[in-house]
């Protein structure tokens, strides 16, 4: 039996002082319900969130987002895979669902990450690198994607140009969605000429820490046309895990969790690469994004940076990535990433995205990577 | 020499490999092998990946190795800001297995990737208990 999503929600991604965690829920998940026709909340059996704890002063998470969003009795509980945690709690719902052990599953995404202060961020995600070798330098996140930048330069001739151009393309795209962080086009020479946060990593060459929750209600089959005329199904669900330490890993110019994640969604689903006609990747750092391209076969090993001299994934390219602004432009509230994507995905397949529309699309991908590649969901939607 | 020693902040001062601090503080770099099936490991582990099994012994690593990547840090995570900026490094060992830290005596437009780097044991002298590291330096 197909499982399938029907309803969505998104909230305003970016700085939200202006609420708590449970606040910020409640946005995407009243505006799900109120996407699908005929659902009302006392149908919703299970509710999933996908969250981080470590950035909230609140503790355990989906007892006090069950409680504010009015959810109480029903089971819910919190999937946790660092910045792919919103793609976990989806396969969770998938398995739910497929089990017969649900029937309608709500997932939220939800990051309140601004009650940290920019230092306390960098030694938290630092430490998602391995604490006991690798965390006593004073690594961090964009540390240790410098690191790839670094190699991926060195092996393929990737030039810092070239990152500088992925964020040109996400902040364009992000100028179309009111949801996002930034809205406001940036320049190459902007990009090169910010402030230096991990050479040769710049300030836009990193996506922005930031608040915001999203919201999707999946389904079988056998209910999914009760809620909706246009029900978007899960075609392939690809997930895999790498080595938490880089020292381990076989390589640094790719995410081998990825690469092996989109194996397993392309087979499930049955298509090949150039099926897809519009995809979300995890683009944390700019470098993230050119490494995505090359790991879901966009384009040849090495040939990412090339892939966005030539526009491939602009709207009307090869594939068109992340037209809603990516992480880049949105922010990146890590536990609501993965469902914010999957939203955007579901909207260009119901024909719904308005100005950043990809003409007929109709199989859509997802690709959602947890801390330095620790962790890939792939998934791959169809109309 | 407790393991806590090992660092500049240390987050793990209890593991079954505390000896590393031991022979870091004597000035050598040690890394681990299985006894049963020979994989060599630095950073070293008390148990195999490969086969499973829990009986390792401590080998030396000559501290040799190429130059994998590097990253300079500008905006450093808290505790590491007084040291900022700093360049950290990945180094491939002649032994096998990798090794991540700073890469110090080499001026920036003089690191390559695949160059020739050696590892040298150090201790923090400008901290008054004693803090245990090593560092990269050209060979």
């Amino acid at each position: 039996m197909k499982i399938g999503i029907v309803g969505i929600g998104h909230g305003k991604f970016g700085n939200r002082s202006d609420a708590t965690v449970q606040e910020l829920a409640f946005e995407p998940f009243k505006q799900a319900i109120e996407d699908t026709e005929n659902l009302g909340r006392e149908d919703i059996d299970a509710l999933v969130v996908g969250s981080v704890p470590e950035y909230h002063m609140q503790r355990s998470l989906p007892g006090v987002v069950a409680e504010y969003i009015g959810m109480n009795p029903q089971s819910v509980w919190l999937t946790e895979a660092a910045c792919a945690s919103g793609s976990a709690a989806i396969r969770t719902a998938y398995m739910a669902i497929k089990s017969g052990m649900h029937d309608v599953v709500a997932v939220i995404g939800i990051q309140k990450m601004r009650e940290l202060s920019t230092e306390e961020i960098l030694a938290l995600m630092g430490r998602v690198g391995d604490v006991q070798w690798e965390s006593i330098f004073g690594t961090t996140f964009p540390g240790y994607y410098a690191l790839y930048a670094n190699r991926h330069m060195h092996q393929f001739g990737t030039t810092k140009e070239q990152m500088a151009l992925v964020a040109v393309k996400n902040h364009h795209y992000g100028t179309l969605n009111p949801n996002a962080f930034f809205q406001k086009e940036v320049t190459m020479e902007k990009v090169l000429g910010s402030a230096g946060v991990a050479y040769p990593l710049k300030v836009f060459d990193c996506c922005a820490n930031a608040d915001g929750a999203a919201c999707v209600i999946m389904t079988n089959e056998k209910k999914a046309k009760k809620y909706t005329d246009t029900p978007i199904w899960f075609e392939g669900l690809g997930s895999a895990s790498a080595q938490m330490s880089v020292l381990r890993r076989p390589n640094l110019v790719e995410i081998p969790s990825a690469v092996e994640a989109a194996k397993q969604a392309y087979a499930q689903a049955n298509v090949k690469p150039s099926d897809i006609q519009v995809a979300e990747v995890h683009d944390c750092f700019t470098i993230a994004e050119i490494m995505a391209y090359e790991n879901l076969d966009f384009c040849p090993k090495g040939k990412g940076g090339k892939f966005i001299e030539e526009k491939q994934s602009y709207i009307g390219g090869k594939t068109p990535v992340n037209v809603d602004g990516g992480l880049k432009a949105k922010g990146h509230p890590v536990g609501a990433t993965g469902v914010s994507m999957t939203t955007e995905i579901v909207k260009q397949l119901r024909g719904d995205a308005g100005k950043r529309q990809v003409t007929s699309a109709e199989i859509g991908l997802t690709h959602n990577v947890g801390g330095i590649g620790q962790y890939t969901f792939v998934h791959i939607l169809r109309r | 020499m407790p393991f806590k020693y090992f660092g500049k902040i240390n987050f793990t001062p209890f593991t079954k490999v505390d000896a590393f601090a031991d022979y870091l503080h004597k000035g050598k770099l040690m890394g681990t092998q299985c006894k049963k099936c020979g994989e060599k490991y630095f950073p070293p582990k008390a148990d195999c990946i490969k086969c499973m099994n829990d009986d390792i012994k401590w080998i030396e690593f000559s501290g040799r190795g190429t130059l994998h990547s590097y990253a300079k840090i500008i905006a450093a995570p808290k505790g590491f800001s007084d040291i900022a900026p700093y360049t950290i490094g990945v180094v491939d060992l002649e032994e096998g297995g990798r090794l991540l830290s700073w890469i110090e005596d080499i001026p920036d437009d003089e690191i390559k990737i695949d160059m020739p780097v050696k590892v040298v044991p150090r201790i923090f002298e400008e901290i008054e208990e004693i803090k245990l590291y090593y560092t990269i330096e050209k060979a």
